[in-house]
This record gives C-alpha cells, structure tokens and sequence, in this order.
C-alpha cells in the first residue's frame, strides 16, 4: 500500500538482510548493542557507524521510511547531550585525565576538548545502534521475530506477546489517523499555529478513544487465541520459523569474531576510551 | 491413538451440545444473563440461535465454546454438556479440540501475518511438527479456496476472503461442532450470501454440527436451516423448524426482523401457514397469491425526481489517487446532494466508499475535479471550516467519544470553538433533547449502551449545527429494534430540515429509509436511483455485491405486472405502520 509509511512495522522486500533468519539478526542486534554500549572506542564504533550504514544500504531502506523514529531519537539525543554537560561538564577531563580549555561560560560550566571529545563519543555511540535496532525492526518479519525469540530461550508467551505488538502498532497507527481526522472535523486543532496547552489538550481528546478502542482491540485478539488454544502447552512449534541456510552461519560466525575483535580493541588499553590526548 | 479409543467410547452420542437447567450470570451483573436453559442440538444439526441484543444468544456462544467462565467470570448452575463431557471438567483448551468459533470481526481473528500462518495458529499451539503443518495448512485451505493466497496479509483481503481464513483457522483443529457468532455483520450482502453458503457446504462436507448466531433471519435462509432457536432476556422463547416459527409470526413480537416476503404475504391478508414452506421463497408456490397482492396496490410514484432544496454538496467529475498516476479509488464521480434529503451511498467494501466521506470532509483531496459546499468551492476549506458544514459520525461510536460525562461529550466541539458556557449549556440541551438523551444529561459515557452512545455521537455533531449529517454506517451491528430507533430518529432530524447522508449496505436501509441510492463499484459511480429500483437491477445488484431484495423476487414469482410498483407500496405501508 502506498497510502503512508507507518512507524516502526515490518517493510517486506527482497534483500538479502530480509532473506537472513529472524534469529540471526537478532544475534547480530544483541552482539552489535553489547559492543557499541561497552565501548568507548573511537575507531570501534565510527567502524561499526560505516558498517551500520552499508547494511542499510543493502536492506534498501529508504530514510523517509524511517524519518520520524529517527528524527524523534535524534532530539532525544540532543537534549540527553545537553543534560550530560549541565550535570557533569568536567566528564570528560575526569576520563582523559587532562584538561584543554577553549572557553567558559562560567566558573563551573566550562568548555574543554576533553568534554566535547566525549560527548561526541556518546553521540556516536547512540548513531551506531540506532540504525541497527530500526533495521533489525523493519526487516523483520514480527512472527518470524516471536519465534526467534523463543529460539534463544525467551518464553514463548512473552515472545508472541513482543511481537503482537509490532504486529498492531500500525493498525493503532490507522485508528489513530482516523480518530485525529474526526476530532480535528470537531474542532480540535493539532496544528502549530494552535498554543501548545490547546494541541496538548487535543492530543488527549485523540488518546481517550484511541485507548478505549485499542483496549477493545485486544479483548477481542485474546479471546481469539484463546479459543484456538494460545497457551494450553508449555512450548509451541512455529508456522513461519525458518531454517538457519549457509548465509546465516556466516553471518553469526562473522558477527561473534567481529564483536570479540572490537572488545580486544577496546579493552587493550584497560580502559574502554580511546585517549587521544595521552602525550605521545 | 488417544482419539480413537475416546470416539469408540463414546460412539452412541448422539447430542453435540446439551443444556440442562443451565443459569448463568456474569460476576458483575445483578441478574442473569441466562435463565434454567433446556437445549439439545444433535450431531450434524445445523441451528440458528435468533434473537434480539442482550436477548443471551451470545453468551449461549460464550458458554459453548469455553469463554464462559475461562475469559468472563461468573457463577453457573445447572450443566453443559458438549460431545457428552460436562464442560465443568474441561477448559477452554479441551473444548477447542470439540467445538471451533469463527467470531464476528474476522479481522480481529486474524491473529497470524498471513493467511498460512493464521490458519496454522492452533496447529503451533498443539506442537505440530513444521512439515505436517505446512500439510495441514495446505490442505485446509483448499477446502475454503483459500490456497492460493497462503502468503497474503490480512488487508489484501476482503471481508469474505478473511472469513473463509478464519473457518479454514478452526476446522484445521478437525472439530466437529462450528460455531459462527454474527457471521453477517460486516459483510456486504453478497458476501453474506457466500458467506451462508460456505457454512452450507461445510457441513455437507465435515458432517460437523452447525451453530449460527445471527439476528438476519432472512440472509441466514438463504440455505435450509434444520432449527430455530428463539431467545429473548435470557430465555428460550421458541425452538423449532423455521416453517413453524414463521408462520407462527412470533418473531416479529421479539424484535426479530422476518423475511420480506413473508411480511409482504401476510399484509396481504394471506395466513402463512407450515405447509407453504415460508422458509425460503423457493420452495413456496406464491402465483397463487397474484390477484391477492395485485389488489392491494395502489399507484405510487418513485420518489426518485430530486428533490426542490438547494444544491448542500455537489461533487464534480472527482477523482482519486493515493498516487499520481496510481490506481484510482474514485474515478470521475459527480453527483449533488439537496438540502433536506435522506441518501444513501452503497457499494461493496473497497469501492471507495470511505474515501468519498474523507473527501467530502477535507480529510484528504481530489486528485481531480471540484467538490462544492453550500454552492461554493471547498477546496480552500480546512477540515475545521468543512465541519461547519459536514458532520462526521464514526461507525464506531466508542472512537468518537473522549470525555467521560455526557454533557461533557456532546459540548466539547462547541467549547472547543470557544462558545460562551451559558450558549453551550443551551445548545447541549437542545441536542440532548433532540436524541432523547435528555434524562440522562449527567450520566458517565461508560453506562451507556452501544445504541446510547451512537447517539451521544450524533448529538456532539449535532450541537454544532451542521447542515448535512454525513454517517458511516449508522446502524452497522444493530438488532432490528435498535436499527428501527436510530432510523426513526434520524427521519426526525430530517423532518427538522437536516440533510442526511449515510454510507451503508444494509439493503432494508436504503429500501426503507433512503430517497435516493448512489451506488459505487470499483471506484465508479455506477447508479443514482430510487433504492427501489436499485435493488431490482439485476446489473447494479451483480457489480455493486448488492442482492435483489426478496420483494422484487417475489413479485416476479407471483407474476405481477409492475414489481417496482410492488416494492414502492410494500415501503409506504411500512411507513404509515411506523407513524
């Protein structure tokens, strides 16, 4: 359909990263975050940043498809950046160990390479992951990802449960559309031009029903599992659960290597930051 | 094998479902649902349960197939027996093995991402091993004709298609007793019409006992039924052959809805009796009744000439695409609404119905063409500036309502406009009297019946006073007696000089209520006539999944001259019946 995009759902396309098992990528996805969240490595993760990339690339993702996640994690990012440097803007002289200056806002709020040099290896870190975590969502089929789940010892109840819900997050996404539409025709005005204690009220008036009708949605979702038997065993099998082929051998084999290597690389040093201002 | 020796046991049961002295009522209700109910439905049986909302015919359903008590508690006397085992030693998973329930909303069943995995739902809950389930999956589907769409998603489907899913879902279970709850209710009439046959075919093939719960006794016809099974405020009115029940016109005294024809026949003055076989139109031998019904005819003309108001909404060669170049939805539609009517815009699902509504509300625009307001261009109007004109009722009230008060509720649009409190009181007031909610003006939303709060939705429309009423299927999932309220309520807003324009394909709807039909198929307007004649075009009927009214049919069985006459005094007489 190409009415609109919608948010965080599976984008079905024939790519290789789509044709991998749901349990490969989220291997990939585990090992990737475990890395990039130890690491502090400069040249780790602006390697894993290119890497992140190129396998975007190749599962032909657009950025369009993906622009409103990324721009909302992109301000949270921001504002969590700000709050590290108003709370702790000595960090990065107390990790580096020295101390460059540029300039001061104040006596305590000063400006050092050391505190930028960290800061932006915090942004980076987020900008390797991300890309990574969306991917991982959007190539992947939610049963197939439910099974996946269970593969690696998730029960099954709570797996199906991860990916019921990325199963209706686009059908809450259309009732969503429709509400907003009917109570804007009422007046309610989500626009920028109404103040932001009018839209915040709106969007309220839009949540209620789309609460309600969500909550009705799932009444009526789990009495249907329920009467085709959801639970009655302690394991289950899985219609859409599909056999690891030669490529995700690879990919796991290539992963888990990649993963120790950056974790070598890391931690060579005994610290998990890259210090490029240690005298030489 | 566990089964077989469980079939050699109990090999001379011969009942499928027995009730004996059954009394249910729900944790939070004060009184039951259920009253001391004797029923026995035998193996091979095909039944329907009928009767008003709130009549208990859906927790009957319930109780069958395990909700009650597993989903809704509450306390239960007397016993249920299913396949001769007391359902008080089983839980909702054993009786699953017995008993399959395609629900109401065959979206809401659609519980895999697709078709084979939905259907292979239960077959993973009972630990089937990947290739005798892709067996079993293949096999059942072939069974619905569903095979060759293994692969799709639920919204590639249509309504028919993803109820043919959800029966493939359950009899890949091998049960023997089907349990359909409201199979009809969100079908277009052709749809439903398969959709009975489907159930017909299944029994013929399965041999598996049939339960249906519906209110549409006409449609559920269609193919014989062996009982009838009457309920009304917890209690079994009446059970026997559909013959009986309709010639005794009991129906009619619970709220029931009888076949057109037979309501036809009987304002006759002809006695239906048991041995004209009334269940289905086909089996009756009706020329007989030619001079009968010729005599009672008066000359009408259809009121299909338009009516004198001024032009309230005009459409001008529209078209639409979500796309440019793309598939049209709409292509090249023009028609004009006048104020004071009542219409109807019909057409099966998918046809572009819903995006005439988003198109005549600003929601979205016309690729092409022009849509005029009150003689002027809307194109330039805001969705806000439109509603001053258009009011919008949701299908569902419960995704219009945002405030937990009634008064609250209808006033906000107006409090949101910043209309003095003393102006809003008044006009709610108003509103509220016009939908005769008048004596419940300080009640919560929340104890209100789905009917009620239909009506909550309309006065909060209402309240800001537009000129025309635009309705998504008004009485969608409503019993005759609420679908005659919410009709006679809305001729009244029309009497007062609203115009009223309703998306639908409930036939009675537009036969009896609506001046005008338009009808759209695959995105074109096929048709803007008096519903009447609509409904007897063989061509409309076909392109459009309509069905020919059973009135046009029996008055060509019965011979008469001018059907279309027929049906037009059948509509008049129904009318002065009401007032």
């Amino acid at each position: 359909m190409a009415t609109s995009t919608k948010i965080l759902s599976y984008i079905p396309r024939e790519t290789p990263v789509h044709r991998l098992c749901g349990a490969t990528k989220l291997i990939v996805f585990l090992v990737w975050t475990i890395v990039c969240m130890l690491s502090y490595n400069t040249f780790v993760l602006l390697g894993a940043l290119v890497f992140g990339i190129i396998v975007f690339r190749l599962a032909k993702i657009k950025v369009s498809e993906v622009r409103f996640v990324l721009i909302t994690i992109l301000v949270f990012l921001t504002l969590n950046t700000i709050a590290i440097y108003i709370f702790s803007p000595e960090e990065g002289v107390k990790i580096y160990g020295t101390r460059h200056e540029l300039f001061r806002f104040s006596s305590r709020y000063t400006v050092t390479q050391e505190q930028l040099f960290y800061l932006f290896n915090v942004m980076l870190k987020y900008f390797t992951v991300v890309p990574i975590a969306l991917l991982f969502i959007v190539t992947t089929d939610p049963s197939e990802f439910a099974s996946s789940l269970n593969r690696i010892g998730v029960p099954y109840k709570i797996s199906y449960a991860v990916a019921i819900t990325l199963r209706y997050l686009a059908d809450v996404q259309s009732d969503y559309v429709e509400i907003s539409q009917a109570q804007q025709a009422r007046g309610v005005d989500l626009s920028r031009k109404a103040p932001l204690k009018k839209r915040i009220s709106g969007l309220i008036g839009i949540a209620v029903p789309l609460i309600f009708s969500s909550l009705d949605h799932i009444d009526l979702v789990s009495n249907a599992m329920d009467l085709r038997g959801f639970g009655k065993n302690n394991k289950r099998t899985w219609y859409s659960e599909r056999p690891f082929s030669r490529a995700d051998y690879i990919v796991i084999a290539v992963t888990i290597i990649a993963g120790a290597m950056a974790l070598y690389v890391t931690f060579r040093n005994g610290s998990r930051f890259y210090n490029p201002f240690l005298p030489k | 094998m566990f089964f077989g020796v469980s079939c050699f046991i109990f090999m001379d049961i011969t009942t499928a479902v027995e009730f004996r002295n059954f009394t249910f009522q729900y944790r939070a209700q004060s009184a039951p649902t259920l009253y001391d109910i004797n029923l026995t439905i035998n193996k091979g049986e095909k039944v329907m349960i009928a009767g008003p909302s709130g009549s208990g015919k859906s927790t009957i359903g319930h109780c069958i197939n395990g909700l009650i008590p597993h989903y809704y508690k509450g306390a239960i006397t007397g016993k249920l027996l299913v396949d001769g085992q007391d359902t008080a030693e089983m839980d909702i998973f054993s009786l699953s093995r017995h008993v399959g329930t395609v629900l109401q909303d065959s979206d809401g069943q659609f519980v895999g991402l697709t078709v084979g995995e939905d259907v292979a739902f239960a077959l993973e809950n009972d630990m089937i091993a990947l290739p005798e389930m892709k067996q079993k999956v293949l096999k059942t589907t072939q069974t619905v004709a569903m095979d060759p769409f293994l692969k799709s998603h639920p919204q590639e489907l249509s309504g028919g298609q993803k109820q043919r899913v959800a029966l493939a879902g359950v009899m890949v279970d091998d049960v023997d007793i089907l349990l359909f709850d409201e199979p009809l209710a969100n079908l277009d009439p052709a749809t439903g019409k398969s959709a009975i046959e489907l159930i017909d075919e299944t029994r013929k093939q399965s041999g598996a006992t049939i339960i249906v719960i519906e209110h549409r006794l006409e449609d559920v016809l269609w193919r014989k039924m062996d009982r009838i099974i009457l309920m009304d405020e917890g209690r079994i009115i009446c059970d026997n052959t559909p013959d009986e029940i309709l010639s005794s016109g009991i129906l009619r005294r619970y709220g029931i809805r009888e076949p057109l024809y037979v309501t036809a026949l009987s304002y006759a003055g002809v006695k239906i009796t048991p041995e004209m076989h009334p269940e289905s139109l086909n089996s009756m031998e009706v020329s007989d009744y030619r001079d009968v019904l010729m005599n009672r005819e008066k000359q009408i003309t259809p009121v299909s000439q338009p009516s004198p108001g001024s032009e309230i909404l005009s459409f001008r060669n529209v078209s639409f695409s979500y796309d440019e170049g793309g598939r049209k939805i709409l292509d090249n539609i023009s028609f004009s609404i006048r104020r004071g009517e009542m219409s109807a815009i019909a057409g099966k699902n998918g046809a572009g119905k819903s995006t005439l509504c988003k198109l005549i509300c600003g929601f979205i625009q016309p690729s092409a063409g022009q849509i005029m307001l009150n003689g002027a261009d809307a194109s330039g109007q805001s969705i806000y500036e439109r509603a001053q004109t258009v009011g919008y009722v949701m299908q569902n009230p419960n995704q219009m309502i945002c405030k937990a008060m009634i008064r609250e509720e209808v006033g906000y649009g107006l409090y949101l406009r910043g209309v003095q409190q003393d102006e809003i009181d008044k006009r709610v007031d108003a509103a509220l009297k016009t939908c005769g909610l008048y004596p419940f003006r300080n009640w919560p939303v929340s104890a209100l019946s789905y009917g009620q709060k239909k009506r909550v939705t309309i006065a909060s429309i209402l309240v800001m006073e537009p000129d025309l009423l635009l309705l998504d299927e008004p009485t969608a999932g409503q019993d005759f007696r609420h679908y005659t309220e919410i009709m006679t309520f809305l001729q009244e807003l029309q009497s007062q000089g609203i115009t009223i324009l309703m998306v639908t394909h409930d036939m009675h709807l537009m036969l009896e209520y609506a001046r005008r039909s338009i009808v759209l198929a695959d995105g074109k307007l096929i048709c803007d006539d008096s519903a009447a004649r609509v409904l007897s075009d063989p061509d409309v009927i076909e392109r459009a999944n309509l069905k020919e009214t059973s009135l046009f049919t029996l008055a060509q069985k019965a011979g008469l001259d001018d059907p279309l006459n027929f049906i037009e005094n059948f509509i008049s007489h129904e009318k002065e019946l009401r007032s």
